[in-house]
């Protein structure tokens, strides 16, 4: 039991997310605040006990297999952070919908769980178990629109490529394990290093532990159900499944290819190109020829995840902490999009068309203004965060000598300029054409608002947010 | 006598044939979930193979998490299933075409 205190926050939240389960299956039928006042509960709880126990040094435990970092903290940190703004999101569009989602809570508390041992993963077991652990809590929640067609479709595809990711996963790491007889991270990397004659076997593991991760990230060529989840999904899940999981993502990458196979890093940085610059591409040409605001967001995610990537395939910590960051300001973004779709919704539609946003400036000036930043921030204008995100990532892939994948990063985001700008043109300079006023509550109003004035923030002073990525990556193996 | 290569041999041929099953399959959904079973056991045939021939129980312990996390996941995919058909009276894969593009 010494290794308790390591997981006490994972441990709360199990503890707890099974608690909001069953004060929802004995909530009054007509309403749901029970359930996610204890969810917000939970989440707090546990935030607190993760800013408790930020350790001094690294502690590993549980037979090498979960480690507790500072990155892992402020990882672990921000995904609460993100699932508790996501439950504010869901109750305003389950009344504003009409619907009664409740079970969304605990399952994304799952899922918040499986993001956590992702993150803290020591042993390739320990990565394996919080992926499933997540992925599944997901399918469920993508599903979780019974009646809806394009949700169980969108959810049955999920599912079956989220499958087959695991089993290529598993695959990549039963041959790794096989050469170097070994499944701890820190273990693989001396074996992994020194396997000699057998270090293509290793590769060959690898290449498949690379297209599970991919999947995860959902980078080109294995973006196929990013579209189409996106779109199929309610418009909170699509939120959340766009926010927190991104950063538990880019953990799992960092876990795998940074602690356990740094040794291959010229292995796998030129897979990392190849993925990057297919994701950019695809991702910002395809995005242009969408109506569907929730599918142009999906596009944009594809993009903005090739982005990432760029970060960790500079192969040094100032990439890594690059990359932490723009994945934590791209989930703060894209909350603030999906919930722009969330403040547009009413009962009659879920009001996920581009066409639906049409003269927000004359219908909403303050939420027109506030979507206009997280618009403007998604495509990369200075001041705002996604800016400076943008160019922590390129100035460290010019550091490590690839200015050309640099240059090509920064065409492709001119061309994803284009449909954030059909954006704004549609809010500012179209008419509303008897669209109806916004109706929010003042709790989304309020989240929305803050939302967007955290990235205008960021944008002023990121530097606050790079210490803090900086000294979460550098620890380095 | 049977070498390790014998069994990875096995394990890679299951795992394509999976793979596969996946892409080519047109009819069933319930094969798709069948091949996703098969592929996560010509996984587990290798880590009892390696298991073995390394002398190191680990991939063994691996195996008994993959056959947890697989009965999980197919009760999750068999839950979907019967959404799915209750919301279109088909299982049929090329009917999952409501979203293009």
């Amino acid at each position: 039991m010494t290794d308790f205190h390591l997981i006490v926050p994972e441990a709360t939240l199990l503890g707890l997310a099974c608690l909001v389960l069953l004060v929802d299956a004995f909530r009054s039928p007509r309403s749901t605040a029970a359930t996610f006042w204890t969810a917000i509960l939970a989440g707090l709880v546990v935030l607190g006990q993760i800013a408790a126990f930020v350790p001094e040094a690294p502690g590993i435990g549980f037979h090498g297999s979960f480690r507790l970092d500072v990155m892992g903290a402020v990882l672990k940190a921000f995904c609460v952070v993100l699932t508790l703004f996501s439950f504010f999101y869901t109750r305003e569009y389950c009344e504003k919908r009409k619907v009664a989602m409740s079970e969304f809570y605990p399952l994304a508390l799952f899922a918040t769980l499986g993001m956590m041992l992702l993150i803290s993963a020591n042993s390739l077991l320990t990565v394996y178990l919080g992926l499933e652990l997540l992925s599944l809590s997901l399918y469920a929640l993508v599903a979780m629109n019974r009646d809806s067609a394009a949700s169980s479709e969108a959810a049955m595809k999920y599912f079956v490529l989220g499958a087959l990711a695991s089993g290529m996963l598993l695959y990549g790491i039963s041959m790794v394990y096989g050469v170097t007889g070994t499944i701890d991270l820190p273990e693989l990397l001396t074996r992994a290093t020194a396997a000699g004659d057998k270090r293509i076997l290793v590769i060959f593991g690898l290449v498949f532990m690379v297209v599970g991760i991919s999947f995860k990230l959902g980078v080109v060529p294995f973006h196929m159900w990013v579209p189409d989840v996106y779109q199929g999904a309610a418009t909170p899940v699509t939120l959340f499944i766009g926010t927190a999981p991104k950063l538990a993502a880019f953990a799992m990458a960092v876990r795998v290819l940074v602690f356990g196979l740094s040794g291959l890093a010229a292995e796998w940085q030129q897979m990392l190109i190849v993925l990057c610059v297919l994701s950019m591409g695809v991702g910002n040409i395809v995005a242009i020829a969408q109506t569907n605001f929730k599918r142009m967001l999906a596009y944009s995610t594809i993009a903005h995840m090739g982005f990432l990537l760029l970060g960790i395939l500079s192969a040094n910590g100032k990439g890594y902490a690059a990359s932490m960051f723009y994945s934590t300001v791209y989930s703060l973004m894209s909350m603030g999009a999906f919930g722009s779709i969330i403040l547009l919704a009413n009962e009659r539609s879920e009001s996920d068309q581009l066409s639906d946003l049409a003269g927000l400036a004359k219908r909403s000036p303050w939420f027109a203004f506030m979507v206009l930043v997280l618009v403007f921030s998604l495509a990369g204008v200075p001041p705002f965060a996604g800016f400076w995100a943008k160019w922590f990532v390129l100035k460290e892939v010019i550091a490590a000598g690839y200015v050309w994948l640099a240059g090509l990063a920064v065409f492709f985001s001119l061309i994803g300029g284009y449909y954030y700008l059909r954006v704004v043109k549609l809010m500012y300079f179209d008419q509303p054409e008897g669209r109806p006023a916004i109706t929010a509550s003042p709790d989304l109003k309020l989240v929305l608002s803050v939302n967007s004035l955290a990235v205008l923030a960021l944008g002023l002073a990121p530097g606050i947010l790079m210490s803090v990525c900086l000294s979460a990556m550098s620890y380095q193996p | 006598m049977i070498s390790l290569a014998h069994y990875l041999i096995v394990g890679a041929v299951l795992f394509c044939l999976s793979v596969a099953g996946i892409f080519i399959n047109r009819k069933n959904v319930i094969v798709l979930l069948m091949c996703i079973e098969l592929m996560l056991l010509a996984v587990n045939l290798n880590f009892i193979a390696f298991s073995h021939f390394l002398g190191n129980l680990t991939g063994q312990v691996f195996v008994f998490f993959i056959l947890t996390v697989a009965a999980a996941e197919s009760a999750i995919g068999l839950a979907i299933l019967v959404v799915l058909f209750r919301n279109r009276s088909s299982i049929n894969v090329e009917d999952l075409d409501e979203m293009r593009g």
